[in-house]
């Protein structure tokens, strides 16, 4: 439904986004992830034709957005980043403007309107002007104006931002009812909201893809080990000896002390559940088991992994040019600390 | 026509914030008091000349009363159409709507067309609600109908030119007051242009002259319709509308 090949855009001297490449199945919904500046709001301005790429080309529902861009809106709805809406219109007027644009006839606009304004929860607001409305609610009028047209794609740019946890909850529920006949390309740096919401993920960074799949997939890429966390309170070195010599633990990271007591991570094969030998061990040796959880499982790890990753990266291959650039420069440096 | 929807939408921009409201009071204001004033002027000059007869030879009300009344409406216009387009795109700019307007299936033609037409219709409806002076006129004196046309035809296409003007002003920014002002500032340049062509003379003077805004209205003032007048202000649209339809394109390319 989305395929998006090598699109690069620059703003002058500065690379928004680059090489970005990637493709969405019909009726999925799929997280696109970043931290702020990251090249979100740029990739979805080019796939709602808002702006031309500088190069690479992106298809959406089977249309080019450069060369066949009215085909293309016609099948789009797209919610942008900060919900620009006409203040002074009415809620309900303002939606049939909507409709209307995007071609839907005079006798099916009423039945569409009030629909997307019963689904959206604004039905009890349409004589309302939009500018005296609370942020929450403008926010549900975007998304009522993208979905109006019941069109194949969504393209919406944080559409949870600034709404309270209830309605929050609210409209993750309308986009996830959307799956299916729709397609949804979504952007948010919620990461909760993607595991809740979303099949796929795509990560972005500095304008750059750098994870893409399905969720447990990205787990398992940036985590091929099981792991686990464990508190124990025990002499260090035999509470490590002993996590290290247990059946099935492949490595064990030590995670310094806290609260007093030493802590680790252990690893274990992928699927090779390890905590009842770690308890087992605590219970022998009469050592205090203080917490044993799971880690390394979740959406937020993967992020954080790869996010930091990519950072930790970036600057060792600065630090390693900087070195070879000035070796005099740097060697002093490095005695006086 | 895709058009249609987007005018619609100004309309309704037009009339439930202020300012369509606001522009047509001040308008109808100003316009009543001159009217007021040139009227007043007239009744005198015929109560004299009906002591004198020479005086009353040259006395009539097209050149007495429609003639200034035109020229004063134009000055008004000139202050007053910049405020009637400056919001049309550098509104939409501002408050980023421009983004979802042109990611919805309408050519940016379209869109400038629908966007034009409101802005005409607004000032086709200030104008209309101006017809109540000859109509009071023709009540007290005999009008002659052909200026009266003309000179209303003249009016609707220079304020179709200055609209065109303002709406391009419009387009290149997105800051309201940098719209109006551009568009007041270039209006008046061509309003005066032709001024220099007294001492200028020559070719040069005969161009300058040909290309001001106010020379081309005093012929449909005094009753002639000449296409050489339509035609420069129909140009002087395109062009406009044009360069606006080019200043679209380019803000997305620049994003």
């Amino acid at each position: 439904m989305i395929e998006v090949e090598k699109l690069t855009k620059r703003y002058g001297s500065v690379t928004a986004i680059r090489d970005v490449s990637f493709s969405v199945a019909p009726g999925d919904i799929v997280g696109f992830l970043g931290p702020n500046g990251a090249g979100k709001s740029t990739t979805m301005r080019i796939l709602a034709c808002f702006m031309p790429a500088s190069s690479g080309s992106a298809r959406v529902a089977g249309y080019d957005v450069f060369n066949e861009s009215l085909e293309v809106r016609k099948r789009i709805g797209y919610l942008p980043e900060n919900v620009p809406l006409y203040a002074d219109m009415r809620v309900g007027a303002y939606l049939d403007f909507v409709a209307e644009v995007k071609g839907i006839g005079r006798s099916e606009r009423k039945r569409r309107v009030a629909e997307a304004m019963d689904r959206c929860l604004v039905a009890d607001m349409q004589n309302r002007l939009i500018g005296k409305l609370s942020k929450g609610y403008r926010q549900r009028v975007g998304l009522a104006q993208a979905i109006v047209s019941d069109p194949h794609v969504l393209i919406l740019d944080e559409p949870t931002i600034g709404l309270d946890p209830q309605q929050i909850t609210e409209i993750r529920a309308l986009i996830k009812s959307l799956a299916g006949d729709h397609t949804v390309i979504l952007s948010t740096h919620i990461l909760p909201e993607v595991s809740m919401v979303c099949d796929g993920v795509i990560i972005i960074n500095k304008g750059a893809i750098v994870a893409q799949g399905t969720i447990d997939s990205l787990v398992e890429q940036f985590f091929p080990t099981a792991r686990v966390h464990v508190q124990i309170a025990g002499p260090y070195a035999a509470v490590r000896d002993g996590l290290r010599g247990l059946a099935g633990v492949l490595d064990v990271h030590d995670e310094g002390a806290q609260d007093g007591a030493p802590t680790f991570v252990v690893e274990s094969a992928r699927g090779r559940d390890v905590r009842g030998e770690i308890f087992q061990l605590a219970a022998q040796q009469k050592w205090q088991l203080r917490e044993l959880r799971r880690a390394g499982m979740t959406l937020e790890e993967v992020f954080i992994r790869v996010v930091a990753g990519e950072e930790a990266a970036a600057e060792e291959t600065m630090a390693r040019e900087d070195s070879t650039d000035t070796p005099e420069a740097t060697a002093p440096e490095e005695t006086t600390a | 026509m895709k058009a249609w929807p987007i005018f619609k939408k100004e309309m309704r921009l037009y009339f439930t914030s202020p300012i369509a409201w606001v522009i047509l009071t001040i308008f109808l204001f100003i316009a009543g008091y001159f009217f007021y004033s040139i009227f007043a002027f007239f009744t005198l000059a015929s109560m004299q000349s009906a002591m004198n007869p020479a005086m009353a030879r040259d006395l009539n009300v097209t050149d007495s009363v429609l003639r200034p009344l035109f020229s004063n409406v134009s000055v008004i216009l000139l202050l007053l159409m910049p405020l009637v387009t400056m919001r049309l795109f550098a509104e939409e700019r501002r408050s980023g709507t421009i983004e979802l307007l042109l990611t919805y299936p309408v050519r940016d033609g379209a869109v400038l067309i629908g966007k034009y037409l409101a802005g005409l219709t607004l000032y086709a409806m200030m104008l209309a609600s101006t017809l109540v002076y000859p109509a009071l006129v023709a009540y007290f004196a005999r009008v002659e109908w052909g200026p009266l046309v003309t000179g209303y035809l003249g009016l609707l296409l220079m304020g179709a030119t200055f609209l065109a003007v303002g709406v391009f002003a419009s387009s290149l920014t997105e800051n309201q007051i940098v719209a109006s002002i551009t568009t007041f500032g270039v209006l008046l340049i061509f309003w005066v242009i032709g001024w220099s062509s007294d001492y200028l003379g020559g070719p040069w003077g005969r161009v300058l002259s040909h290309l001001s805004l106010i020379e081309h209205f005093d012929s449909f003032a005094k009753g002639v319709l000449d296409t050489k007048d339509v035609i420069y202000y129909v140009d002087f649209t395109i062009v406009a509308l044009f360069l606006t339809l080019r200043s679209l394109e380019a803000r997305r390319w620049k994003g």
